[in-house]
């Protein structure tokens, strides 16, 4: 008894990170439930009641049965990807700039990367669809991946500066001194040292993406250019099909296993540099 | 190779290598700028101008309609209105924020202090722990909370069981449910700057507070505390900010009674088409907020929080 205590004095820090962790978990467990359950209806799809708990594999089986779910599904992924593509490549040109160069300009450039992380999305969600509408631009694909790019721009800059402030400036003069020239130094040396900064900029931006509701409500307007998250907020009054939480539970399945793979890649890896050295 | 022989045969090196910056580097000015250009040019056209455009429209003659066309006419009286008519909404979003930023420090500090102090081994999987919730969408988590909360749910049962909640009680569409459902969307927002803080703090740091007779509590106010500061800071903003805009937990959780200035934005744009009042409520909600920050940021006394 007397060592239990002695344990959990020393752990009871620890065993409350993992009770809280817990706690971030409930509610992926309830849509993991729920993606086994037949619903009464659609509009008890988010009703937990063991009583009425109707297990059922549907939900995995047919996931593309609720009408529209599947296509939404795909535009969600083509609108991440395109946005994602866009974003990394014009945020990581800025924090080259702003890591690598002195110049003119820099503050007011850090306070406008800064500026759209410390507005809420509604206020720039109603400012883009004020522009559209003065601009009379139609709604769509267009208008969600221009809003989509903008706000991934200033979290892909930060995580990517991150990466490229860490890094010592002496590796690219070294390179140089090594008759490099500027462009085979950035592309021999400092690329694939900031490449896995860039890969984490780009995953966020895509989940950023992805799972964007409040801006793309703005700016998807009357289009039925409709993304996964607008399409669960439009099933909203005609109830929400089951499928939706066997498609959330497959995202998070899928999701947890890369970053699992990752993990476990970058372990062995640096075990195996251990043994080597 | 030349530059290389004098540091193999054991002759300082330094010296003889002129120190100077890259010569491609050194003589370019243009470089920089035309890195940033399509950058910030897409900013400027899709976030400057946009938030210019809304300033404009909050003071456009509110007696137009979308058939009829607006006129810009510098009507102030839109922000009035607009305060009129919503500024119980307006205060309680900001309460809310406040409230779900606190709940959140008190929650989230033990969880990062845990992962970054005491993880160990398992800090990398209890990481993934907390993005772990991001891997689902947000509005799923939030309809989660909606079946957990429901009337007939584990909770209500729960509580009515132990006679906490009467016969007739619901969670469903009261504050606690709204703050709850902001609470727990907006948590790995703030554990992850603070972990981030907490990782770079030295333990030993620690340890001499301990050698200097400091108690747990004391080196805890005395040293980690202040010395995580730009994490709790940039995690209370990164906290406050969303909630206070948000609506769609309010939407989902909430009743009438509990409706935030999101929802009241959300609606007027696009379900009455009030663009001046819309636009005026959201300018509000913006320079409230960048205001806020300001003072807090500068009252906190971090230079840089990005």
């Amino acid at each position: 008894m007397h060592g239990f205590w002695r344990w959990l004095a020393e752990k009871w820090v620890l065993l409350l990170g993992f009770v809280l962790l817990a706690y971030l978990f409930v509610p992926i467990a309830v849509v993991m439930l729920l993606s086994f359950n037949q619903p009464a209806s659609r509009n008890t799809t988010y009703v937990l009641d063991l009583e009425t708990f109707q297990f059922t594999w549907n939900n995995w089986t047919d996931m593309c049965g609720a009408a529209g779910i599947c296509d939404s599904l795909l535009r969600s992924i083509y609108v991440g990807l395109s946005a994602t593509v866009i974003a990394t490549i014009l945020g990581t040109l800025i924090s080259f700039a702003l890591v690598r160069y002195r110049f003119i300009g820099r503050g007011s450039t850090n306070t406008l990367i800064f500026l759209p992380m410390a507005t809420p999305e509604i206020v720039m969600g109603t400012s883009l669809l004020t522009l559209f509408i003065g601009l009379q631009i139609p709604m769509g694909f267009l208008t969600i991946l221009i809003a989509h790019v903008m706000f991934c721009i200033s979290f892909v800059v930060v995580t990517v500066k991150a990466r490229l402030a860490g890094l010592d400036p002496r590796l690219q003069e070294a390179a140089m001194d090594l008759y490099a020239t500027p462009w085979q130094a950035f592309r021999l040396v400092i690329l694939p040292l900031v490449l896995p900064g860039i890969m984490a900029a780009a995953l966020l931006a895509f989940s950023l993406s992805f799972d964007d509701f409040i801006i793309t409500n703005f700016v998807t307007g009357t289009s039925d250019y409709t993304t996964f998250p607008m399409f669960i907020w439009g099933s909203n009054l005609r109830g929400i099909p089951p499928q939706v939480n066997a498609i959330a539970t497959a995202m998070f399945l899928i999701s947890f296993a890369f970053v699992i793979a990752g993990q476990l890649r970058t372990r062995r890896r640096s075990a195996r540099r251990a043994a080597t050295s | 190779m030349a530059a290389l022989l004098p540091t193999a045969s054991g002759t300082p090196a330094a010296t003889e290598i002129p120190v100077e910056p890259p010569a491609g580097m050194r003589r370019r000015k243009w470089i920089p700028y035309a890195l940033l250009a399509p950058g910030l040019l897409w900013l400027a056209v899709f976030f400057v101008y946009p938030v210019f455009q809304l300033v404009m429209a909050s003071l456009w003659d509110p007696s137009g309609s979308v058939e009829t066309g607006y006129t810009f006419a510098w009507a102030f009286s839109n922000y009035a209105d607009a305060w009129e008519m919503f500024h119980v909404q307006f205060l309680r979003s900001l309460g809310y924020a406040l409230i779900t930023t606190v709940v959140c420090l008190l929650l989230g500090y033990p969880l990062a202090y845990a992962i970054a102090i005491k993880g160990g081994r398992w800090k990398n999987l209890m990481l993934v722990g907390v993005i772990a919730p991001f891997f689902t969408s947000f509005l799923v988590r939030t309809y989660a909370w909606k079946a957990i909360l429901s009337d007939s749910g584990p909770v209500v049962d729960f509580l009515k069981w132990a006679h906490l909640l009467g016969p007739d009680g619901r969670l469903l569409a009261t504050e606690f449910a709204v703050i709850a459902g902001l609470v727990y969307n907006f948590l790995p927002f703030m554990v992850l700057p603070l972990y981030a803080s907490l990782d770079k703090l030295d333990v030993r740091l620690l340890e001499a507070a301990r050698d200097l007779y400091h108690g747990p509590v004391r080196s805890f106010f005395r040293v980690t505390l202040p010395l995580s500061m730009p994490g709790v800071i940039a995690g209370t903003l990164l906290t406050f900010i969303p909630s206070a805009g948000d609506y769609v937990n309010a939407q989902l959780l909430g009743g009438p009674n509990t409706q935030m200035i999101g929802s009241v934005i959300q609606s007027r744009f696009l379900v009455v088409n009030d663009y001046p009042i819309a636009s005026a409520l959201s300018v509000m909600l913006m320079v409230t907020i960048l205001v806020l920050v300001t003072i807090y940021v500068s009252t906190a006394g971090t230079e840089e929080v990005v």
